[in-house]
Order: C-alpha cells, then sequence, then structure tokens
C-alpha cells in the first residue's frame, strides 16, 4: 500500500516537473520524486541506498542544481521560464518508450524466471540491516570500484572547480 | 508484510525514464535537461535495487546502484560547472540559442 502511495507520488511529481515551464518549480517537484524513491528503497530491502540517495541526491545534487538555476538565470525576468520545443516529437517518442517498455514487462512474465522464483526474499535474514554487508563487500569484493569511485569523485571535484573559474577576473 | 510484485516496481522504473526523455527532448533550459537525466538515473537505479532483493547473499544490484550514484554526483558537478561558463559566455543557458563553438 505504502509503495503505490509514493509510486503515485513520484510519477505525479516527476510529471508535474516536464509540464510546468518555472525552473524552481521543477526543482522542487524533482525533491520530492527524489524523497519518494527513496522511500521505495526502505521498502525494498536497501536501507543504505535510500540513506545515500537522500544524502547525496536530496542533499548534494538536487541544491546544486537549484545553485545552477539561480546563477544561470535572472529570477526577476522572464528568463526563469524554460522554453518547451518538440512537444508533439517529444510526447510521442517518450510515449511509444513507455509503451514499448510496459508491453515488454507486462509479456515478459518475469515472476517466473526460476532464479527469482528459487530465491527467498528474506534479505536481511538475521541482520539488522545491510549496511554491515555492504561495507564488507565494498572492502572486499568491490575494492577497486570503490578506489575508482574516489578517484573520480577527486577528479569531478577538481575538473568543476577550474572550470567554473571566472578566468578573466583572477 | 505483503510482497511489491516485480512488475509493478518496473512499471513504476519504465514511467520515471519516459518522463525522463521527455524533459530531455523537449525543454530547451540546460539546468532541466539535467534534472531529466537525473530522473533517468533514478529509474535505472530502482531497477536494480528491484532486482536486487532477489539476490540476498550478494546484494551486487545495490552496490551498482551506489557506483551510479557516485558517478551521477560527479556527473553533475561538472555538467553545472560546463552550464555556468556557458552562461557567462553566451548569458544564455538556452541550448537552442546556443549554436556556435568558436568565440
Amino acid at each position: 500500500m505504502l509503495f503505490y502511495i509514493f509510486a503515485v507520488l513520484a510519477i505525479l511529481s516527476g510529471a508535474y516537473m516536464v509540464l510546468t515551464r518555472n525552473l524552481l518549480y521543477a526543482g522542487f517537484s524533482l525533491l520530492i520524486t527524489l524523497l519518494s524513491i527513496a522511500g521505495i528503497y526502505v521498502l525494498l530491502f536497501a536501507d543504505f541506498i535510500a540513506v545515500t540517495q537522500l544524502m547525496v541526491y536530496v542533499g548534494g545534487v538536487l541544491v546544486l542544481l537549484l545553485f545552477g538555476i539561480m546563477l544561470s538565470s535572472r529570477v526577476h525576468d522572464k528568463s526563469v521560464l524554460s522554453e518547451n520545443v518538440n512537444t508533439i516529437w517529444g510526447t510521442l517518442v517518450a510515449g511509444l518508450i513507455f509503451v514499448g517498455l510496459s508491453y515488454a514487462i507486462l509479456k515478459a512474465n518475469i515472476s517466473s524466471l526460476p532464479w527469482l522464483q528459487t530465491t527467498e526474499l528474506d534479505v536481511l535474514g538475521n541482520q539488522k540491516s545491510t549496511v554491515q554487508s555492504i561495507g564488507i563487500k565494498l572492502m572486499t569484493d568491490f575494492v577497486l570500484p570503490f578506489e575508482l569511485a574516489s578517484l573520480l569523485l577527486l577528479m569531478a571535484l577538481m575538473g568543476a572547480a577550474y572550470i567554473a573559474t571566472d578566468k578573466q577576473k583572477v | 508484510m505483503e510482497q511489491i510484485p516485480l512488475e509493478h516496481i518496473l512499471l513504476l522504473s519504465a514511467a520515471l525514464f519516459s518522463l525522463g526523455i521527455l524533459a530531455v527532448i523537449t525543454k530547451r533550459h540546460a539546468v532541466v535537461v539535467l534534472m531529466g537525466i537525473e530522473l533517468i538515473f533514478n529509474a535505472a537505479n530502482l531497477n536494480l535495487i528491484a532486482f536486487s532483493r532477489h539476490d540476498p547473499a550478494l546484494l551486487q544490484g545495490q552496490l551498482f546502484s551506489l557506483f551510479v550514484i557516485v558517478v551521477a554526483a560527479a556527473e553533475a558537478a561538472v555538467a553545472l560547472a560546463i552550464v555556468l561558463r556557458v552562461y557567462q559566455h553566451f548569458k544564455t543557458a538556452n541550448l537552442n540559442e546556443i549554436a556556435t563553438i568558436d568565440k
């Protein structure tokens, strides 16, 4: 039941993000979408991912996007509104993608796959959360992608700071 | 607690993906296009986590989505830096008016 509330909330605010022309409203409706997706993660036994979603997306990326809106448009005049182009073609393409994906999902009969049938859905088992097993996995099986991710973040940080610097003023 | 059917999660993810595509195609402000891309990332993550529920010992889907979130954060930072530079240079963030690559 809770899943369907979160799902409807996510789709409605996502649709509002697409429909509204005001950039700030789009940002705030994206906030509601991200929060509902974090709630769905909790319902799918992914507690650590849900907290990461809150901290990285809601706390980081969304604030960054709002700063981007405020720095890249003059809020008091019309430029805070975003114009729509290709409305017919865009709706057609997105609608066709959605219809095709839904058709494939409903036709594929995913729930009857053997490896989904055999595994029991008791993800947490006797643990309280997934944090411990994710931590152990990150330090053993996934240590190379973990280190590469830290390197990527360092590169992105330095690159973003370098790109955004105004060279004429410095 | 009753089980959420897998199809419903996949349909939600498909709807979010289509909305992201729609935002990327129809919006002309660079920041809103970035928002559409974030929506697409979230739809993909939802799929990974939905299938990770059936993989209790390994949690590979959850770990993969963790790395997707990290890469998305890095992408957003660099992309917004580029948008700010483009705005300083062209005095607009409208993608249709940015049609030249030289000065």
